[in-house]
């Protein structure tokens, strides 16, 4: 057995004798029941380099998103010398580790797309390097050119017609969380002699194809991790050995992560399940008296600053899609253990106290594993959270942890995958709302008038008939799924091969399973759409060419989001249906497929692209995010909104069901206490019914067009909403994008 | 023989998600008609008997019962409205059902069809024995006040107050404060004399008066007696909390 000196005090053994990091944290931590109240002020420290970040911020916020940007340098471990907040006051920083020599400074990442990292610079007003834009034009291939080199005319055309859209062929896939715990528990030395092993074992007679990939990826692993500890050797940390306090702990973990976004620009770039880890390295060095509380704070609020310090050169048609320069560093608190002991330690706490000690953030992209049976304290104190910051997202921990084990990760916004043993193909999604109208056209794309899917028979009656339609729309549903399963094939073949994420593979097992994320868009709208049709009576309004391009729908039919199941069954059904399509299709790297109700801010886009529908929705409009009911359709309150959206089945939609609700405050209760209290009445009764996901926002549409009329002022300058998956910040959404979140149902009381 | 009709009520408006009227998170019932005519009424579109649905009680406990897991040990059932006691039979069924059900039932009213006259004593004595909670509303302490206000007395609100603490029947008292209307010390003072006397006040609520039920007068074509009144400043309401000994602290503003 394998044994460090950095180790004592800490029980158990399986994870010694292999990489195992949760059975390390299972048999270590210390579940805390108490309340916030031991918890600590920033330090001094904390507020002179977060003052100095703000005023970076602003700066940033004033160049027009950018406050400065790499043109020479292709990112890299090794790319860059060291670099702080602030040169004055690097002392001062407990954590350190920056993407690039300066602070907010944006590194330039062309292995994606050469296109794409120029179109970047130029953006912003900067100029790209000539050389770099010869090497990888002539000399080295990026996945953006792999995948467009093989893409099939099919491709292309349900590519531009949006269809399918958001694909990761023009950004880095992301969604692949680096097991950055393993940095600290074992240090590279320890992880370079595993994955030695590992490469060995692959060694066999009559090697093909796929085991010559293996020994290249685990080849180009070994190299990251030996580069990993040159990375740490800038700033002078010798990382091959494991982490020996607290400081070191978050130190050697930050570095891990930091790898990850020194070589990826991925969507999202999560940091993973951090918390009860690290509060075991805190717990040991609190009682040998070597750490205060306030010390114990002042680690977790400068990781976490570092955290809302992530950037990434983006071109605008990024921005449209994800907005308001998201990264998704998404990291998780609390969680049930398999053994059924809560996971809530004090540092649960103290990353929610961030939020306190500096203000709202969108990153790190906080999110709370719930279950009714966490500690009644711990529930309380982040609701409180919520209500004054509206930061927090919550998903659910008993729906999850029977299927992914009590180590997963959030890997981003909403998906779950293992630590360390699991990644993601993210696959964006189709538009299924889309899809119901190429059904009634026969494969005409309204806006365009292209033939974008075959030429199926179309509805030629003057009223929609359901089972006419749903015969249609389920062979159309056939075609989609296929295309866009073989689409989203071609893509991360050509990731793996142009733009392989080898730091963070570095921290996984090298046996990894992997999962296909496709995900679905305009959900609500082909459950409306699909009600009205059988509820009520739809006429088709046809244009001089016979192309049905509005709808009248006259009679009332019920709309999901009131908690009736005839709509609600509309909705599971239409869930089940088409995954169970994808299941059919074979996916790359035998991965299996899950798809998600989840639209980031993109159903701004897809709404753009998408024509009327027979729900009501006009051409162009914005789609209800995620698996939110449609704008106006809720008309029984909050509860009967949650429970429509519970209806539907996570075990079809394993990549997430995303649901966004704001409240105003006056309609939680009339004082702290009692919203506090029916918050979390809330959340347990969401979640006790199997539901997923929640966002939860707490204010009032009037501050919302009071930031959106005076951003200037100081208080809205970190105003944080939730949105379909992720944080951010009000002020920094397109104006288009800020009332389409004004536009949504914000339950107010009576 | 004859089968017997179910007893049906009219109901207003149903909300899922009630965490103003009663403790915890409730599922409001707002029942149609009510004999009182506020000033201040933010339903004045609840006033007419025979507006809303009819449903059954098993109806509306079936529509209740969805949201059991939302009300943990606090929560439950509140009927509003309108006035709920002029349908008290129908009342009394749906609490009657609710309560073998185990569920914490909740009566919002203004008290005025209380009377100690039969039949309806006798039946509001039925009621009490399924009604966990009740808050009363006491629009003014002050009779010739509470007439130019609600265009009723509030002899016999007062005399349902007593009785209910003759009772012990918990009661959540509220007040609506209005600016020049019901917010003056010296009623407040006297308010509070005639609660203090009560044993069995659980809590005093003090609302702030708010004008966001005043598109209802205009959409139903009526003029709106306190047009320009705006709400209770902060101080103004934390005086009438202080003076009310009304608890929770006051309204944590954002």
């Amino acid at each position: 057995m394998t044994q460090y000196e950095q180790w004592n005090g800490f029980n158990g053994r399986l994870w010694k004798d292999d990489i195992n990091v949760r059975d390390f944290i299972q048999n270590n931590y210390t579940p805390y029941d108490g309340d916030e109240r031991f918890l600590a002020e920033p330090t001094e420290a904390t507020n002179k380099l977060w003052g100095k970040l703000q005023e970076l911020q602003k700066e940033e916020r004033a160049r027009g998103g950018v406050l400065d940007m790499e043109t020479e340098v292709v990112s890299g471990l090794t790319a860059y010398g060291p670099g702080y907040i602030d040169e004055e006051m690097k002392d001062l920083e407990q954590v350190v580790g920056l993407q690039t020599d300066k602070p907010l400074k944006r590194a330039f990442m062309p292995y994606g797309g050469i296109k794409l990292a120029e179109q970047a610079c130029t953006t912003y007003g900067y100029t790209p390097s000539e050389k770099l834009h010869e090497i990888f034009t002539k000399y080295h291939k990026t996945h953006n050119q792999g995948v467009f080199d093989i893409y099939t005319p099919e491709m292309l055309k349900a590519r531009h017609n949006k269809i399918i859209t958001g694909l990761p062929d023009t950004y880095g896939r992301g969604r692949i969380v680096g097991d950055y715990r393993r940095v600290a528990l074992y240090g590279i030395d320890y992880l370079i002699e595993k994955k030695m092993e590992d490469f060995n074992e692959t060694e066999r007679h009559g090697m093909k194809g796929t085991d010559f990939r293996i020994r290249e990826e685990v080849a180009d692993q070994l190299k990251a991790l030996k580069e990993m500890k040159e990375m740490a050797a800038v700033y002078g940390y010798d990382i091959s050995q494991p982490a020996k306090d607290a400081k070191e702990a978050a130190q050697w973990l930050y570095f891990g992560y930091l790898a990850a976004i020194k070589t990826q620009n991925g969507a999202a770039m999560s940091v993973g399940r951090i918390s009860t880890f690290l509060d075991i390295y805190i717990q040991r060095d609190l009682e040998k008296g070597l750490l205060t509380e306030a010390q114990a704070q002042e680690l977790i609020d400068h990781m976490v600053m570092k955290c809302r310090m992530v950037k990434f050169a983006r071109v605008p048609s990024y921005n449209e899609l994800f907005s308001g320069d998201p990264v998704w560093a998404t990291l998780e608190v609390a969680g049930i253990g398999q053994d059924g002991r809560s996971m809530v330690t004090k540092n649960d706490y103290r990353f929610l106290h961030t939020l306190e000690n500096m203000g709202p953030s969108p990153e790190p992209n906080l999110t709370v594993l719930y279950s009714s049976r966490l500690q009644e304290n711990f529930k309380k104190y982040a609701s409180h959270i919520s209500i004054t910051t509206s930061s927090v997202q919550y998903e659910n921990d008993d729906v999850m942890r029977p299927v992914w084990g009590d180590d997963y990760a959030i890997c981003c916004c909403v998906s779950a995958t293992q630590t360390g043993k699991e990644i993601q193909f993210f696959g964006a999604r189709a538009n299924l709302a889309k899809c119901l109208l190429y059904a009634i056209n026969g494969g005409v794309d309204t806006k365009s008038r292209e033939q974008v899917a075959p030429a199926y028979k179309p509805v030629t009656s003057e009223y929609l008939d359901y089972d006419d339609v749903m015969d249609k729309y389920d062979k159309m549903l056939d075609w989609l799924s296929k295309l866009y399963v073989d689409t989203l094939n071609m893509i991360h073949y050509m990731h793996d091969k142009y733009y392989y994420e080898a730091a963070e593979m570095a921290l996984i097992d090298t046996d990894v399973r992997r999962t296909f994320a496709t995900g679905i868009a305009g959900f609500s709208h082909v459950v409306d759409s699909l009600s009205a049709i059988k509820y009520g009576k739809v006429k088709v309004i046809r244009d001089e060419t016979g192309l049905a391009v509005d709808y009248e729908t006259e009679g009332s039919f019920p709309k999901y989001g009131n908690d009736d199941d005839r709509a609600d069954d509309i909705a599971v059904w239409l869930l089940k249906t088409f995954m169970g399509k994808l299941r059919k299709c074979h996916t790359y790297r035998n991965s299996e497929p899950t798809t998600s109700i989840l639209t980031i801010t993109s159903n701004v886009v897809y709404g753009k692209a998408t024509g009327a529908l027979p729900d009501g929705r006009k051409a162009g409009e914005p789609l209800a995010p995620g698996a939110n009911p449609s704008y106006g359709a809720e008309q029984n309150g909050l509860l009967a909104s949650l429970n429509s959206v519970a209806k539907l089945p996570y075990e079809e939609a394993l990549d997430g069901i995303s649901n966004t609700q704001t409240i105003n405050p006056g309609a939680l209760g009339h004082d702290a206490q009692e919203r506090v209290e029916n918050l979390t009445r809330v959340l347990d009764g969401y979640f006790n019914q199997g539901a997923h996901h929640l966002n939860v926002n707490v204010f009032g549409k009037e501050k919302l067009i009071d930031a959106m009329e005076h951003p200037e002022k100081e208080e809205y300058a970190n105003f944080t909403i939730r949105v379909s998956g992720y944080a951010v910040k009000f002020i920094d959404l397109t104006r288009e994008q800020q009332m389409d979140v004004i536009s949504r149902t914000c339950h107010e009381d009576m | 023989m004859k089968e017997q009709r179910e007893l049906t009520g009219y109901i207003h408006s149903l909300e899922s998600f009630g965490s103003v009227d009663g403790p915890g998170v409730r599922y409001v019932i707002f029942m149609s008609g009510c004999a009182m005519r506020c000033q201040f009424c933010h339903n004045p579109d609840t006033w007419n008997m025979h507006s809303g649905t009819q449903y059954t009680a098993d109806q509306l406990l079936a529509k209740a019962r969805k949201y059991r897991s939302y009300w943990g040990s606090e929560g439950g059932i509140t009927v509003s409205g309108g006035e709920p006691l002029l349908q008290i039979d129908f009342l009394t069924e749906l609490f009657k059902r609710a309560k073998a059900e185990g569920i914490h039932t909740t009566l919002d009213t203004s008290g005025n069809p209380f009377t100690r006259k039969e039949p309806f004593f006798g039946k509001f004595q039925e009621l009490l024995k399924y009604t966990d909670l009740i808050l009363l509303d006491i629009k003014h302490i002050d009779e010739e006040k509470h007439q130019e206000l609600t265009g009723c007395t509030n002899g016999n609100i007062l005399d349902l107050a007593e009785y209910l603490s003759e009772v012990s029947q918990p009661v959540w008292i509220r007040h609506v404060l209005i600016p020049g209307r019901s917010d003056e010390d010296m009623y407040l003072k006297k308010l509070d004399n005639f609660l203090q006397k009560l044993h069995n006040v659980e809590k005093v609520e003090v609302l702030p008066y708010h004008t966001l039920g005043t598109y209802k007068w205009k959409e139903l074509g009526l003029d709106y007696p306190l047009e320009g009144i705006e709400s209770p400043s902060k101080e103004r309401v934390e005086n009438a909390r202080r003076l009310l000994h009304a608890d929770g602290g006051g309204e944590k503003t954002e």
